[in-house]
């Protein structure tokens, strides 16, 4: 099991990697979406860890959460002109 | 003894999508393709692994909620990665030079 | 109503008196509110040959994003990264919003395809692999969008 949990937070730091050095703001909001899926899957893992439920409900807040978030990134995107 | 076997082979299946999404989101060109490799990916590798949370704690409230929440990642992700496309088209980021073809621009000018 | 009322239960999975009550107070407040943005057909969500349908939509879904993922993990873990992106339009032949709507969205949790935008009949995908063929539109649809109307029309046609 921890093995698995290392795996993931080295995949949750590719993805801040994207979020660090994205060339665009697109690319960021990708990163940012997709480390929020990723916390959901390390809550699961925490909660077969500990046996404890109450991280699963961390998960299901934090999935609606990051969908909320994604969805007023794109709502900014699409209102905005983007120059480079 | 079956059961610990299950869960382990659909956390380790997942956690494996789930790093591969990761190193897509790094290596792929531009931030379509990235939609493609990451959310996607790792949608389905979070989903395994709360199937194996599902599988590991039963009929139980754990299970209940691990399986809620990948009722939820499922229904949300699509239509935030298809709103961040969208985003990104409309805001003029440019596909990658790579790319075939274009019809959405072609058609609608933006 | 009820649906809420049961994912009140699910998510609290406390049986006793004061939840289920609580509940049961609740689920009616949020049904009340809610009840001006049901669909306009609601008897379809009554009728079981369409909820079978919905389940083998939900099967072949699930198969075809799991094959689609294997390819996609393959062309992103190949050193060369053989890939070859590009925007084509799908003609639907699915008549209502929501139809189109869950046809976006599978084809969007498919990896490898991805939905910008619905004009219409149109969809326009961003497709990770594009054929030789670009200009054959039938191709396309049936690649992309055929695997799944055949069992989203039966579910809201």
């Amino acid at each position: 099991m921890h093995t698995f949990l290392l795996l993931l937070i080295i995949g949750t730091f590719l993805c801040l990697y994207r979020v660090a050095m994205g060339p665009t703001p697109p690319d960021r909001a990708v990163g940012i979406d997709t480390i929020g899926v990723m916390v959901v899957g390390i809550c699961g893992i925490f909660g077969i860890m500990t046996g404890q439920d109450f991280y699963l409900n961390v998960a299901i807040a934090w999935a609606l959460l990051a969908f909320l978030g994604t969805l007023a990134l794109a709502k900014y995107l699409e209102g905005r002109g983007f120059d480079e | 003894m079956n059961n610990g076997v299950a869960v382990y082979v659909l956390i380790s299946i997942g956690v494996a999508f789930d790093l591969v999404g990761a190193i897509g989101l790094i290596r792929l060109p531009d931030v379509y393709n990235r939609l493609q490799a990451a959310t996607k990916c790792v949608t389905l590798g979070t989903c395994l692994i709360l199937l194996g949370v599902v599988v590991a704690s039963g009929w139980s409230a754990m299970g209940i909620k691990a399986l809620l929440a990948a009722v939820f990642v499922l229904w949300t992700s699509p239509t935030g990665s298809h709103a961040l496309a969208r985003g990104a088209h409309i805001a003029g980021v440019p596909l990658w030079a790579g790319s075939v073809v274009d019809k959405y621009k072609e058609d609608t000018g933006r | 109503m009820l649906i809420i009322f049961v994912l009140w239960l699910l998510l609290t999975w406390s049986f006793d008196v004061q939840g289920v009550v609580a509940g049961a107070i609740l689920a009616v407040l949020f049904a009340l509110v809610l009840s001006k943005l049901l669909p306009p057909h609601v008897e379809r969500l009554f009728s079981p040959v369409r909820w079978f349908w919905a389940l083998m939509h939900i099967i072949s879904l699930a198969f075809w994003v799991v094959l689609a993922n294997f390819d996609v993990m393959y062309r992103v873990l190949h050193p060369n990264l053989p890939i070859r992106p590009g925007i084509v339009k799908v003609k639907t032949t699915l008549k209502s919003d929501e139809a189109k709507a869950f046809l976006a969205n599978s084809i969007t949790l498919t990896p490898g395809t991805l939905t910008i935008d619905i004009i219409d009949d149109w969809l326009y995908v961003h497709w990770i692999n594009v054929h030789e063929s670009l200009e054959d539109t039938e191709a396309i649809t049936r690649d992309i969008a055929g695997r799944f109307e055949v069992t989203l029309r039966r579910v809201f046609d």
